[in-house]
């Protein structure tokens, strides 16, 4: 196949902030997850767990707690306002100031018709859900002191409420409080200080479990306000709980990281009628608080302070080890956040705030495979331009030539004009974009860098025509379906003639960019496309699903290819399908039209659609063989499946003009060495 | 202890031309464990079932051609390989193989080469290695796999220089070491090479009879440039008689065995080849078996024997026999961790401990340190009537002069003669009894316990505490009921540092009464304290225990006592100041296995590539 020059980056320092909030919507299969910066990430469980749709933060805004009513979306924070967000247009669609403080926490009672949130000055507020609104109906009985954490009894008539050394059970329809269940200090120096009841989870027997920041998990009788059993479980704080549909189980969430799961059974296999909360099981996934669980039906979902989302399937509700019962851990966003100026040899990196533009590096001559070649030129920071507003930019672009840079936030666009020459770098902002592009999903520029197209609401597409002098709005291409959903993928063909966008209800559609018309909609696969890019010679669409699906769409003959086809009724390899990062990129090198790169976190990969494709027994990652083997035997040895393991934690891979590769590594362990000190290190030989 | 089982033969032999040519080339293993790959110095191979002495099947090549490397087994292919008349794309020197990795060919100009890749491409270009100028030729070779690696060695001579070339497979690495010379300048007459723990432990034999060992370790340092020097160790000096070996050879069967063909034995007449098992640990004759007829071998380096799983080969005369062994570990080998190991229980110790030794030995530095310098010969030809008959001061005189004459070649069959004399005059005249002499001969360091089993009980009969120091120190092999014998008589650290093995000695520590008991823990315990508190004052003093040592005595006596000593109101305030200090004691040691975990985990830690913030790299897809 061949040798390549590798840039190998790793001076993007990517940060994703710490989870806060998670709630599941067993109904739609959907995970919403707050972070700490404000931002809100739509996690499809029914599609391979992949991240759909992600809703931009801002800098006022926080998130305390998450809370679905039916397929709408809610949010609370110490900003002291509820939030309902737009899933559509990924912003917020309103906000509410709540009048009671910093919000602790939101919850609403199983029928839906109610949002209950705790606020910092000791109110529960009750505010009734309306068809496009929440109204504010009242207050219970005012207490003194915070209200950390609220849980409705299912049947809506009581809400138990976690806050400083007590839990108080309220009667809903009078507001009264009629139970007051107070919860011990922590032993020894903490004895002074006030517990916390972090959390609280209210089941359909009556039964209250807390968990409180002395480290125990608490069982209590909710109709006498009794103490049933204290498990102490850790020396720090219990942060979160979460019960099963059936509550049979209950997990909860420490400082220490760990994720202890208890389970109501009978201790013993006489008595299996007295049943009891049992510490079973305890998982260590986190290195940090886990701040926000979720246990769904078949795994128990957790993310914290270390910001990775952790999926531990339950291996009993598993009859077979498969792909699909190992664990998971989802540590980088499934889009892209390097841009490369293949042309110029320039990267840009997207942060929340700033938008980082950095110039590769040059080497001296040649070297055999495995060398690292002598620098003749250092990368360079060329610029770091801050956004404007508390907006958190949500997509960027970088034209090829490296001449145009644009990014959005949620409130506007901007586009800027680039100069370098040699060493010097001149930036200047285009001053009148049309009124129309307010906000876009997503950024591009065409290869000639001769229009901008942004990804808008209910998945159009603005064609913004750009030249030196003026910048001016061509055509707005719209779909046929009429689908509501954000585009979250946009790729455009090498000759200009073609635009592809997806958008989340996994439809496809490809625009005539000339004619500015829509020319076809592939036909709709069930896996959304995680990455998908347009053949330079042959503009065939290759798309790569969720499901690590791949299919090779020509536009022009508005068919699959004969080599998808062959994809598909062979089957991609297993070992292709087990893997658990979706590939965020399909590029191809045009020098070698056989050739279509791809890579996910854990690997690169080089399809070479002229060799046989591997079928289940042919050995799969075989670069290491194929290097033993000599000359002649190598041929025997190959299939189109090149993979190359050797760049970890990646996040972006392309292919300059020059035939070089830039592969950006963002390694875990940098941004693990960023964290702050857990709680509880772990010592070696303890 | 090692045995030579009753042997048989497995074939007879043509008889060559010349007498010095041995009529086999080679023995080889196949897949099965009981066969054996015969190839005889011209035509034939012959495949035999070993337990039935009975050929199997028998290859053979044309007349006019010749093989010219032993037949061996390909293990993966399970095919036989032989090379007739030298060639494949240039003269071949052998072809090695072994289980669990590929046959690899050796060429005679030292180039190595995988057989399957050679048999790929057989007219491929054959690089030189030796240098044809030079006159550098290939002597012996074999082939080692270690779990990973697989390795050809080889010796080469070179203007009566002798060289050893290690080459690794799979990355191919070439290192060349120099022997070193011996005073003689005579060639080696063996070499046999054997794997023990990540080592490859090359064992030769000069005809001088010394039998060096030297260490290649199989991770060892790579791509190191041009000849290194391969340090030897002396593992075994054989007694050759009157001048030297002509044909011998030397295989290691363990550790601590070594087989040894062709010499003639320490105590029967010259002129007739033995078999010996020779301990090298302690140097003593373990077994031995007389070969009938000539072990010839070729000019120059050979195998006249070949150990396959517990058999050995030897063809002799006009026969080929196989004689299987068993070597045991003695009691004292297996209590290895309590052995004295020169340089161990010497050198580490730290601590003045008031003792026998300042009173018998004053200050002086002695002991085994001094084993090499020692280790001076006395003719074997020795005139006994002083010693049967002449009065102590003549016989210590005499005995000064025989050790100190520093001519002969070995000390040990003459020292051990003389020194069972001594002693069994001093049993049966009462009166006769002559300490220095006897101390003159321990002093040698070529006594054993074995030797004179007697001599040190006389010792102690006679109250001679230096000399019973003395043997303490210096002999290896002091049986366990010995020991306790002279813990009854007084207690010293030669005692504790006498090898033993607990099984053996808990029965006889039992003999002891419950005063000596009490004695010798008070002991015990005061010099392991005077050790913890004094652990930074490194005063160095020669033959104190380790702590290893009086930790073990202590438990052996525990062990051994302890419902007496639970009974003995005396023992009391003995044991609870033990049990308190024992306790604070683990209680450090458990810190430090803290800080030797972390230290470990430090130390595991991958040496972490420089990860640099960028760097352009080269990288190949296939």
């Amino acid at each position: 196949m061949g040798e390549f020059k590798v840039h190998r980056v790793r001076f993007f320092d990517y940060m994703p902030t710490a989870i806060r909030a998670m709630a599941f919507n067993a109904h739609t299969e959907r995970l919403a997850l707050g972070r700490m910066d404000g931002s809100v990430e739509i996690f499809n469980f029914a599609d391979h767990y992949f991240q759909e749709k992600v809703i931009p933060g801002k800098d006022s805004r926080s998130i305390e707690a998450l809370c679905w009513v039916g397929g709408r979306l809610f949010s609370a924070g110490l900003n002291g306002e509820i939030t309902e967000y737009d899933l559509e247009n990924l912003r917020p669609k309103y906000s509410l100031e709540a009048y009671g403080g910093p919000i602790w926490t939101i919850t609403s009672n199983s029928q839906g018709a109610h949002l209950a949130i705790g606020c910092e000055d000791g109110t529960v507020k009750l505010f009734e859900v309306l068809e496009e609104s929440i109204q504010f109906e009242r207050n219970l009985d005012r207490q003194k002191g915070r209200i950390i954490s609220l849980s409705w009894h299912p049947s809506g008539t009581q809400i138990a409420a976690g806050m400083m050394d007590m839990i108080r059970v309220f009667d809903v329809p009078t507001g009264r409080a009629v139970q007051r269940l107070l919860v011990d200090r922590g032993f020894g120096g903490s004895k002074s200080r006030e517990t916390v009841v972090w959390s609280v989870v209210f089941l359909s027997d009556c039964t209250i479990i807390s968990g409180d920041s002395a480290g125990k998990v608490q069982v209590w009788d909710g109709h006498t306000g009794t103490l049933v059993k204290t498990h102490l479980v850790t020396k720090w704080d219990v942060l979160a709980l979460s019960v099963s549909k059936d509550e049979s189980s209950v997990v909860v969430g420490t400082s220490e990281g760990t994720v202890i799961q208890f389970q109501f059974i009978a201790p013993t296999l006489q008595q299996q009628q007295d049943k009891e909360w049992v510490r079973t099981r305890t998982f260590k996934n986190h290195t940090h608080d886990v701040r926000a669980l979720a246990e769904i039906e078949t795994a128990i979902v957790s993310g914290g302070m270390d910001t990775q989302l952790v999926v531990r399937p339950l291996l009993e509700k598993f009859d077979e080890r498969s792909h699909a019962s190992a664990l998971r851990k989802i540590q980088f966003p499934h889009r892209n956040l390097v841009f490369c100026a293949k042309k110029a040899g320039l990267l840009l990196f997207q942060f929340p705030g700033q938008l980082e533009l950095w110039r590769l590096g040059e080497s001296d001559g040649h070297g055999k495979p495995g060398d690292s070649l002598p620098l003749k030129r250092k990368p360079e920071k060329l610029l770091h331009l801050k956004r404007k507003g508390e907006d958190h930019i949500c997509c960027s672009a970088l034209s090829s030539c490296g001449g145009w840079l644009a990014y959005s936030t949620m409130s506007s666009v901007r586009l800027y004009r680039l100069q370098t020459d040699n060493n010097d770098i001149s930036i200047t902002k285009v001053p009148k974009l049309p009124k129309i592009l307010r906000s876009a999903h997503q950024l591009c520029f065409s290869s000639d860098s001769s229009k901008l197209f942004a990804a808008s609401s209910q998945s159009s597409v603005l064609v913004i025509a750009l030249s030196q002098s003026e910048c001016k709005y061509v055509h707005t291409l719209k779909p046929k379906s009429g689908s509501r959903q954000p585009i979250h993928l946009m790729t455009n063909s090498v000759d200009g003639k073609w635009l592809a966008t997806a958008n989340s209800d996994c439809e496809i559609h490809v625009y005539n960019v000339q004619k500015l018309k829509l020319h076809c909609i592939v036909p709709v696969y069930g896996s959304c496309p995680s990455a998908m890019g347009i053949h330079p010679t042959t503009n065939n669409l290759t798309m790569v699903h969720a499901d690590q699906q791949i299919f090779e769409y020509s536009i022009v003959e508005k068919q699959y290819t004969d080599w998808s086809r062959k994809l598909q009724k062979q089957g991609l390899h297993n070992l292709w399908l087990d893997r658990d990062t979706p590939v965020t990129h399909v590029t191809f090198n045009p020098k070698n039209p056989e050739q279509i790169l791809l890579h996910d976190m854990h690997m690169f990969c080089i399809i070479d659609q002229s060799l046989p494709l591997p079928d289940q027994k042919t050995q799969f990652y075989n670069q290491m063989t194929l290097r033993s083997l000599s000359e002649q035997e190598r041929p025997s040895h190959l299939h189109a499946f090149k993979i190359c393991k050797t760049f970890q934690d990646l996040l972006s891979v392309s292919l300059l003009d020059d035939q070089s590769l830039v592969m950006v590594e963002r390694p875990l362990l940098a941004i693990t060495s960023q964290l702050p000190a857990p709680v509880r290190q772990k010592k070696f030989a303890t | 202890m090692a045995t030579l089982f009753e042997g048989f033969t497995l074939c007879g032999l043509v008889q060559t031309q010349s007498a010095s040519d041995s009529a086999i080339q080679g023995i080889e293993l196949d897949g099965d464990s009981d066969h054996a790959v015969v190839t005889d110095s011209t035509r034939a191979v012959t495949l035999y079932k070993v337990s039935d002495q009975k050929p199997l099947g028998s290859w053979t090549v044309k007349q006019g051609q010749l093989l010219t490397c032993p037949a061996v087994f390909n293990f993966q292919t399970n095919e036989y390989v032989v090379v007739s008349d030298n060639k494949v794309s240039a003269d071949v020197w052998r072809v090695h193989s072994a289980p669990g990795g590929e046959p690899v060919v050796l060429f005679q100009r030292g180039a190595v080469r995988l057989l399957d890749s050679l048999l790929s491409a057989p007219q491929q270009p054959i690089e030189d290695i030796l240098s044809e100028e030079e006159k550098e030729v290939i002597r012996w070779s074999t082939n080692i796999v270690a779990e990973k690696q697989h390795f050809v060695l080889f010796t080469t001579e070179q203007k009566g220089e002798h060289f050893l070339y290690v080459q690794r497979l799979n990355p191919n690495t070439l290192q060349k070491y120099r022997l070193e010379r011996e005073d003689s300048r005579a060639p080696p007459l063996s070499f046999s090479a054997s794997l023990r723990d990540k080592h490859i432990n090359l064992l030769y034999l000069y005809p001088n009879g010394c039998v060096y060992q030297s260490v290649v370790a199989v991770q060892g340092p790579v791509g190191l440039e041009g000849v290194q020097a391969l340090p030897r160790s002396l593992r075994l000096r054989l007694p050759v008689g009157e001048g030297e070996l002509g044909a011998a050879s030397a295989v290691a069967l363990d550790e601590a065995h070594v087989a040894v063909v062709g010499m003639p034995h320490p105590s029967a007449r010259t002129g007739k080849d033995f078999l010996c098992i020779w301990n090298t640990n302690f140097q003593t004759l373990q077994a031995d078996k007389e070969m009938v007829g000539r072990i010839c071998g070729q000019v120059g380096i050979l195998r006249i024997v070949w150990c396959y799983l517990g058999k050995l080969f030897v063809p002799h005369g006009k026969a080929l026999s196989v004689i299987p062994y068993e070597c045991q570990k003695s009691s004292l080998a297996s209590a290895l961790g309590k052995l004295r190991h020169p340089g161990i229980a010497v050198s580490k110790s730290s601590v003045a401990i008031p003792s026998w030794n300042t009173l018998l030995h004053g200050d002086q530095p002695q002991g085994p340190t001094k084993i090499v310098d020692s280790r001076k010969s006395v003719l074997t030809v020795v005139h006994l009537q002083p010693f049967q008959t002449g009065p102590v001061e003549e016989v210590r005189r005499e005995v000064e002069a025989l050790v100190s004459r520093g001519d002969a070649q070995d000390l040990q069959l003459s020292v051990g003669r003389l020194a069972c004399q001594l002693v069994a005059r001093s049993q049966v005249e009462t009166a006769f009894y002559a300490p220095g002499a006897l101390a003159r001969l321990v002093k040698t360091q070529c006594l054993c316990h074995s030797m004179c089993p007697d001599l040190l009980l006389l010792a102690l009969e006679h109250k001679d505490y230096f000399l019973c120091q003395l043997c303490l120190q210096l002999f290896p092999d002091i049986p366990e009921v010995v020991t306790c014998a002279c813990l009854k008589t007084f207690i010293g650290n030669e005692v504790l540092q006498t090898p033993y093995s607990d099984n053996l000695l808990v029965p006889h520590l039992k003999d002891l009464n419950a005063p000596q008991v009490i004695l010798f823990l008070q002991y015990l315990q005061f010099i392991y304290l005077k050790y913890s508190q004094d652990v930074y004052t490194q005063t160095p003093v020669l033959r104190s225990p380790t702590m290893t040592q009086i930790i073990d005595w202590v438990c052996l006596l525990l062990d051994a006592h302890f419902t007496v000593l639970v009974m003995a109101p005396d023992a009391k305030g003995l044991l609870s100041n033990l049990q308190s200090f024992v306790k604070s004691q683990v209680k450090l040691f458990s810190e430090l296995g803290k800080i030797e975990g972390s230290l470990q985990e430090l130390h595991k830690m991958k040496p972490s590539k420089d990860i640099s913030q960028y760097s352009i790299e080269v990288i190949e897809l296939f």
